[in-house]
């Protein structure tokens, strides 16, 4: 027999199976359809009841007068040459941002992905906090640093509050993460053999990644800049804080509008521009991940990992360290300094002072805001979970029109204004059959709106991931489809649910926009408790938001580098 | 002679006993493209059949058609007499061994083999036995708790067959399966597998593109060409009586030329060739085995130089570069192998001269 025939034929590949998955409409397919339709109705309906009633409530109270529509104000809106200014502020500012931090966190991304250095993994979990903290707190940690007697006014005379680079740094200070997370952890998978064949054929080093690593990574770095852009466009607590009078953005002008001037028409008009701004650039977005969706070699992260060797190397690890030093650290430290920093010297005082009540800025002891956060967080995680998971089996396999769509929807929460959202849940869950008004499960519900979209982003790369052929494989040898998913996804899967599940609880303690309009006076959570402390006069509250917002930073830290253990492999998703 | 030859399509009108899985002209579309043309396949139980052919010739989607992972266009598939039409994979009773394992990344060597077990509810006690006979057999006893990461690829190979057998599958397919190994693990694998099968009864339907490995494995070989049965029959038939010049060159038949019979002997470029008793006459294309290449002295047959020759083991494969005709391709014993650059005669022996189709 010809043996040595095989090796030619062996050579010209194994075509047949990547061929034959996409296969013809078959029966089981619309059977699959079904299924995910099924799956789907849980989340569609927490949407529709949530967020789009809300939402859509309203734009209605401020666009309807006397029963009909007044579209005319959209333009008498648009047309105030201070709204205009709103509008260009925000825009820029928001592409500044995403620049700055793109610029200034990829080589951070390619530092977590391809470098071993001691204490990674504390400095990832680090570098994460700042993305999960209440943007009140990052505001005043901003103004304790770069604001008037902050402690470069103390040092050098420098402030920047006053400028727009306050604000652009407090939105590196907040994506660093976002970027280092979503960017590196693709990177880090990345085969590194495919730039080592691409040398091989003649590419220089820059060649080879310009050529084989950076289009691999494109995807990534794509949606990295579109969640910056998200949350840098509807930026609030920050601006609010450093911007002064002079900035303000959308989210800003709304909760302004609405919470100030009692001026809903406004209010409402801005609450559609930004809802249209964000969707179109969802839309852009979704465009371009389809496009550039291809199925990427994924290794274990830790084969690719290596010490730093050489200057070079050495020199970008030692860039970053120091940029996130001064970048993290420093405005983080500066906060706990200022919580410890009381008028009798350090001490524990403005920590002591939280359990009482006779401060006046509470009716109960604002350490009571710790257990309320935590029960809200947890509960609001529960049902982020559940929601996120259902529509992300659902989105799993690539579908019809139908559900394409869905996968951008689940973002918009993000992008539409949390005030809008908070005062739409007042207004329209007053009345049975929904009369939540007076119920405590309205905040964990909102919370979980904004934790959701962190779900669903974690876990469908992952479960995207997981090769088809496992579960036919399972199939083959007797397994349902339902018995498949649950053998072969959920144990892949099990890790990114932790995570998911840990981003969703980080960010429900956080959110401030939405629980700060509905949370009961006598139950604040921690972000709302913070807001108020700061908005009173005084040394005490002053120091007393500043041991709450450490304490909340701690509790966050402490989740995350819970977090950290769990993160392995290819438990990563966006985030 | 052409008594073994088997018709294209003939295959499903063989029977030797019952027929347990039974294709009726089923086709696959992808787009325009068939990957299945009207495919009619009998395998009988305990029979080992192996599809050969090129890659894109329609293999693997043969077997997704089968375990009904691949939707039909039109056709169908019987298995023990029931028309598969709409029974899903899960409910097929077949077991599928992947061209790539595809062993669960998270389970352990014993958890990938027990899982079929699992899925058809049987008890632990059960399961632990099965695991550990299976591997016994398979040749990696104690091997339960290793995850399926540390393993070679051959073992890999073994511990996806133990998983596609575990559940008793009445019909066992494999794609590829000894594709990815190296060919001293091959050889010896496909003479355990073939032993195996036997002492099991498996009924196996096999694909692959390697017909060292489809003759030495299987009972009856079946040669596809862009979905469509081009020959089927023993290894012996399909090896001696190759049915037309894809089949050939596919088994690594080069020899082919066109030609004209006239009685007993066919005029070729190559000169006179004698064919067997009985063959067809008139205008044929005509295959000459490299057995059948016979080196004489040069005044003797038909002057031809040596172009290169090629160490093959047990022959050495001699290329002879004849006056105006394409290349020959002869074997030879190595003490008689001709160095390259001298000139050879050549001579036809009929036992190894084919008229195709």
């Amino acid at each position: 027999m010809d043996l040595a025939r095989s090796e030619v034929a062996e050579s010209a590949g194994k075509a047949d199976a990547p061929r034959a998955r996409r296969g013809g409409p078959g029966r089981s397919d619309r059977r699959g359809s079904a299924a995910r339709l099924a799956l789907m109705a849980l989340p569609v309906a927490f949407f529709a009841v949530f967020f789009a009633v809300p939402v859509a409530a309203i734009v209605a109270r401020g666009l309807k007068a006397d029963g009909s529509w007044r579209f005319g104000r959209i333009g008498e809106v648009l047309g105030q040459s201070g709204i205009q200014q709103v509008l260009w502020f925000t825009t820029w500012q928001a592409l500044a941002s995403t620049g700055l931090t793109l610029l200034i966190a990829l080589p951070g991304a390619y530092v977590f992905a391809r470098f071993d250095f001691r204490g990674k993994q504390v400095l990832r979990a680090v570098v994460t906090v700042p993305f999960v903290l209440p943007t009140v707190v990052v505001g005043t940690a901003f103004l304790a640093l770069v604001g008037r007697g902050g402690l470069l006014d103390e040092l050098w005379g420098v402030r920047l509050d006053t400028t727009v680079w306050a604000i652009l740094l407090a939105h590196v200070f907040f994506n660093y993460a976002v970027v280092v997370r979503t960017v590196g952890g693709l990177w880090s998978q990345l085969d590194p053999r495919q730039e080592e064949a691409a040398r091989m054929l003649g590419a220089s080093r820059l060649r080879a990644w310009r050529t084989v690593t950076l289009p691999a990574l494109a995807p990534a770095v794509a949606a990295a800049a579109l969640m910056v852009f998200l949350f840098t466009f509807t930026s609030f607590g920050a601006v609010q804080i450093l911007g002064g009078p002079a900035y303000s953005t959308l989210e800003v002008e709304i909760y302004r509008q609405t919470a100030q001037l009692l001026d809903l028409p406004t209010a409402a008009v801005l609450t559609i521009v930004q809802f249209a701004a964000v969707g179109a650039v969802l839309a852009v977005h979704a465009w371009t991940v389809r496009r550039r969706e291809s199925a990427l070699k994924l290794v274990d992260a830790a084969a690719a990992v290596r010490r730093p060797r050489g200057a070079g190397q050495w020199s970008l690890l030692g860039f970053v360290l120091l940029t996130v030093a001064l970048l993290v650290l420093l405005p983080l430290g500066v906060l706990v300094q200022r919580s410890f920093d009381g008028p009798d010297g350090y001490g524990f005082l403005y920590y002591e002072t939280l359990r009482s009540a006779d401060g006046g800025a509470f009716l109960v002891p604002a350490v009571d805001a710790i257990g309320n956060s935590l029960r809200y967080a947890v509960v609001a995680t529960a049902i982020a979970l559940v929601i996120g998971g259902l529509a992300a089996a659902a989105l799993t396999r690539r579908a019809g029109r139908l559900v394409r769509g869905f996968d951008v929807l689940l973002m918009l929460p993000l992008g539409v204004s949390a005030v809008t959202v908070g005062f739409g849940f007042l207004i329209t869950l007053d009345e049975p059959p929904l009369d939540l008004r007076s119920s405590w499960i309205l905040v964990p519900l909102a919370q979980a709106l904004v934790g959701v979209p962190f779900v669903v982003r974690t876990m469908l790369p992952v479960l995207r991931a997981v090769d088809g052929r496992l579960r036919e494989a399972a199939a083959v040898l007797g397994a349902s489809p339902w018995r498949a998913w649950r053998e072969v996804d959920l144990p892949l899967v099990r890790r990114a649910l932790l995570i998911a599940a840990g981003f969703a609880f980080a960010v429900s303690l956080g959110e401030f926009g939405a629980t700060v309009f509905i949370a009961r006076p006598d139950n604040p959570t921690l972000p709302v408790a913070v807001a108020r402390l700061l908005g009173r006069a005084g040394d005490l509250n002053y120091g007393q938001a500043m041991a709450l917002s450490t304490i909340l930073m701690v509790v966050c830290a402490v989740a995350l580098l819970l977090l950290e253990r769990l993160r392995t492999e290819r438990t990563t998703g966006e985030f | 002679m052409s008594a073994g030859r088997s018709a294209p399509q003939a295959a499903g009108e063989q029977s030797n006993g019952a027929a347990l899985l039974r294709l009726d002209d089923v086709t696959v579309r992808f787009g325009s493209r068939a990957a299945l043309d009207g495919v009619g396949l009998d395998v009988a139980e305990h029979e080992i059949v192996c599809v050969l052919g090129p890659s894109g010739s329609g293999k693997s989607t043969l077997l997704r058609a089968v375990a009904g992972l691949q939707g039909l266009d039109a056709g169908r598939v019987v298995l023990g007499g029931r028309d598969q039409g709409g029974v899903p994979a899960h409910k097929r009773g077949v077991g599928l061994m992947f061209q790539d394992h595809q062993l669960f990344p998270q389970r352990d060597v014993a958890g990938n083999v027990a899982f079929g077990l699992r899925m058809h509810g049987a008890p632990r006690a059960e399961q632990a036995l099965r695991v550990a006979e299976l591997l016994d057999l398979v040749g990696l006893p104690g091997a339960q708790k290793r995850p399926v990461s540390s393993l070679s690829g051959g073992e890999q190979q073994r511990v996806a067959l133990a998983r596609a057998l575990a559940p008793r599958p009445r019909l066992l397919m494999l794609d590829e399966p000894l594709g990815q190994l190296d060919r001293s693990l091959r050889e010896r694998l496909v003479v355990e597998l073939r032993e195996l099968f036997g002492e099991l009864g498996t009924t196996v339907l096999a694909v692959t593109h390697d017909q060292g490995e489809a003759f030495a494995l299987a009972d009856r070989v079946v040669v596809m060409r862009e979905g469509r049965i081009a020959q089927s029959g023993t290894p012996l038939e399909v090896w001696r009586d190759p049915v037309d010049e894809f089949v050939a060159r596919f088994l690594g038949f080069d020899n082919v030329v066109d030609a004209t019979v006239t009685g007993e002997v066919a005029d070729t470029v190559w000169g006179k060739v004698p064919v067997p008793e009985g063959t067809r006459q008139g205008a044929c294309r005509l295959l000459v085995r490299p057995a059948g290449v016979r080196l004489v002295g040069v005044e003797e047959g038909l002057a031809c130089a040596v172009a290169a020759r090629t160490f093959r083991g047990t022959h050495v494969a001699v290329q002879l570069e004849p006056p105006g005709g394409p290349r020959l391709e002869a074997a030879c014993a190595l003490r008689d192998a001709p160095a390259v650059g001298e000139t050879v005669g050549v001579v036809f022996d009929s036992g190894d001269v084919v008229v195709l189709g």
